[in-house]
């Protein structure tokens, strides 16, 4: 067994371990870290696939910023367990529902790919051209071929990152905010009185 | 050397006896650096503050990291009772191997590297954005107040200074047109003019970003003036309060080498990595060791040079404020580098090199 295959073993075996350990791990900030450990090895399997653009951006994006945020939010959050329990029975019909659904969609997905190769019956998949990396193959598809659709993809991003903004922006009235230009802009005699004071008098509001 | 024994180095097993070489290679170099840099921060810090620093273990001192070393490894490692056990051992050593991991495609002179892939700057810009998970789990599985205010402070600096290095990287990518350090390297042959900090006319957005990048590695490093995580005066040590012995070793070598990493980063981007800052044609009649061993030598003054830089702004600039801080990195650097990304891509496509 040469070196390529013993890693992607290796690598396949810790994704699927530890997604399933996602879902049965008793606590949630163990379920995060584990899910973190697939997103690192699905990026590893990119790696062998050549696709290493690919992986570097699942690192950066999903790894490095979305995980820690994901993670960020369940270590803050008290986990009551029994109350997690005692709705499982309720929610066990619903759950099992929409896993059904999710699985008999993944087998349909492997059927058709094992049948029709992986672009389905739309296009033939673009023959990679030797010694481009893949970061300018991707870009030359992405940017020349599909350009209305990922400006269209930027801008449904955009709105909803403006969304989040203003749902959750909201002014609260009697803080006192600190103003940096307003603090560079003080001069001297904008910013103090000299008052002169006879002894014996004091200072008179 | 024979065909036979060239034939072994090209078998798997060569390959990975070779690799493993290098790779402990780099990592024993790396380490025995960081034992000295530390002693300069250290004496750097003692130097602003008119003491003498650490000076009674050798020779001016020189081997007080090695002391400090041993006494680390010698002492016993304290649980706290309540802490996440596997978590809170796993937190150091996830600090300490992917700070060592990302020196795996640092280019150290012409050839010199472990990893040559096409996408350096993005596995080192991938590395250096996990370096925060260290730093999350340590605080939450210590299972104690300070840590976990530490790391979540932690979290949100170092997410938010990713964003604008992120950009800076962009315009260094564009300028040099490959994701590749030694092509990013290469591209800046020939002199400091053609380093991409100094080169004309693209200084007036690339000097200003090489500042706004060594601030931002400042922060994602959580170096002072930015090092909130483990205010003292706040959190005692932050993240790292309830560690001990070798897992409190392992997190201050990790942080040192992302330190140097990004004295790294900066001379790799910004400063022409082993370029020599003047032409350098009498190189051509030199032997290729010969010239490799000139190109480290330029490359280690740049790094020392940049880390004497992260020291000094250790000594003599006071802590930011939190609010401070959030304020810079989203306010300030993510609007300046992005407009930095437009206008050098717009001289990429309109300028007279288009």
């Amino acid at each position: 067994m040469d070196l390529q295959a013993i890693a992607f073993y290796l690598l396949a075996a810790v994704t699927v371990i530890s997604g399933f350990l996602v879902i049965t791990a008793r606590n949630p900030v163990h379920s995060v870290l584990f899910l973190i450990m697939a997103f690192f090895t699905a990026a590893g399997l990119f790696v062998m696939l050549g696709a290493e653009f690919l992986a570097m951006l699942l690192i950066v994006v999903y790894v490095g910023a979305v995980a820690v945020l994901f993670l960020f939010v369940v270590m803050m959050l008290d986990v009551d367990f029994t109350q997690l329990r005692e709705g499982f029975a309720r929610y066990l019909p619903i759950g099992m529902a929409v896993g059904g659904v999710l699985a008999v969609e993944m087998v349909m997905v492997a059927v058709t790919v094992a049948a029709n190769g992986a672009a389905g019956k739309n296009a033939a998949p673009a023959a990679p051209v030797a010694d481009l990396p893949n970061a300018e193959a991707i870009g030359r598809v992405l940017y020349t071929d599909y350009i209305y659709f990922f400006q269209a993809a930027g801008l449904v991003l955009l709105v909803a990152m403006i969304g989040a903004i203003v749902l959750t922006l909201r002014r609260r009235p009697g803080v006192r905010r600190q103003n940096i230009g307003d603090q560079v802009a003080r001069t001297p005699a904008s910013g103090m009185k000299i008052v002169q004071i006879k002894s014996g008098e004091g200072l008179s509001e | 050397m024979t065909s036979t024994a060239l034939d072994f180095w090209a078998t798997p097993l060569g390959w990975t006896l070779i690799t493993v070489g290098q790779i402990l290679l780099v990592v024993i170099g790396v380490l025995l650096s960081l034992a000295f840099l530390l002693l300069a921060d250290r004496k750097i810090w003692a130097g602003v503050q008119m003491r003498k620093g650490p000076n009674v273990v050798g020779p001016f001192g020189l081997f007080q990291s090695f002391a400090d070393f041993f006494k680390f490894v010698l002492k016993e490692i304290v649980i706290p009772s309540g802490a996440d056990k596997v978590v809170f051992i796993a937190a150091p050593l996830i600090s300490f191997i992917l700070a060592f991991g990302a020196w795996a495609v640092i280019p150290f002179a012409p050839g010199w590297v472990v990893s040559n892939i096409n996408v350096g700057v993005l596995y080192l810009f991938a590395i250096s954005s996990l370096g925060v998970y260290g730093i999350i789990m340590g605080g939450w599985a210590s299972n104690s107040k300070y840590p976990f205010l530490g790391s979540l402070r932690s979290a949100a600096q170092m997410v938010s200074y990713e964003v604008s290095l992120g950009f800076i990287i962009i315009t260094v990518i564009l300028l040099s047109g490959s994701m590749n350090l030694q092509t990013i390297v290469e591209h800046q042959a020939g002199g400091f003019w053609n380093w991409h900090a100094f080169a004309l006319p693209t200084i007036i957005v690339m000097f200003p970003m090489m500042v706004i990048f060594f601030i931002s590695a400042l922060a994602e490093t959580n170096r002072p003036p930015f090092d909130l995580p483990e205010a003292e005066s706040e959190l005692v040590a932050g993240y790292q309060v309830e560690y001990s012995s070798t897992p409190y070793l392992l997190f201050m070598i990790g942080e040192y080498s992302n330190i140097v990493l990004m004295c790294a980063m900066i001379s790799l981007l910004f400063f022409g990595g082993w370029q020599a800052p003047f032409p350098t044609p009498f190189l051509e009649a030199w032997s290729p060791t010969a010239v490799s061993l000139f190109g480290f030598l330029w490359f280690a003054i740049k790094i020392v040079f940049w880390f004497f830089m992260f020291a000094m702004a250790k000594a003599i600039v006071p802590r930011y404020r939190y609010d401070q801080l959030m304020r810079l990195g989203w306010k300030v650097f993510l609007p300046v580098s992005l407009v930095a990304v437009m206008l050098i891509a717009a001289w990429r496509v309109f300028g007279p090199q288009a």
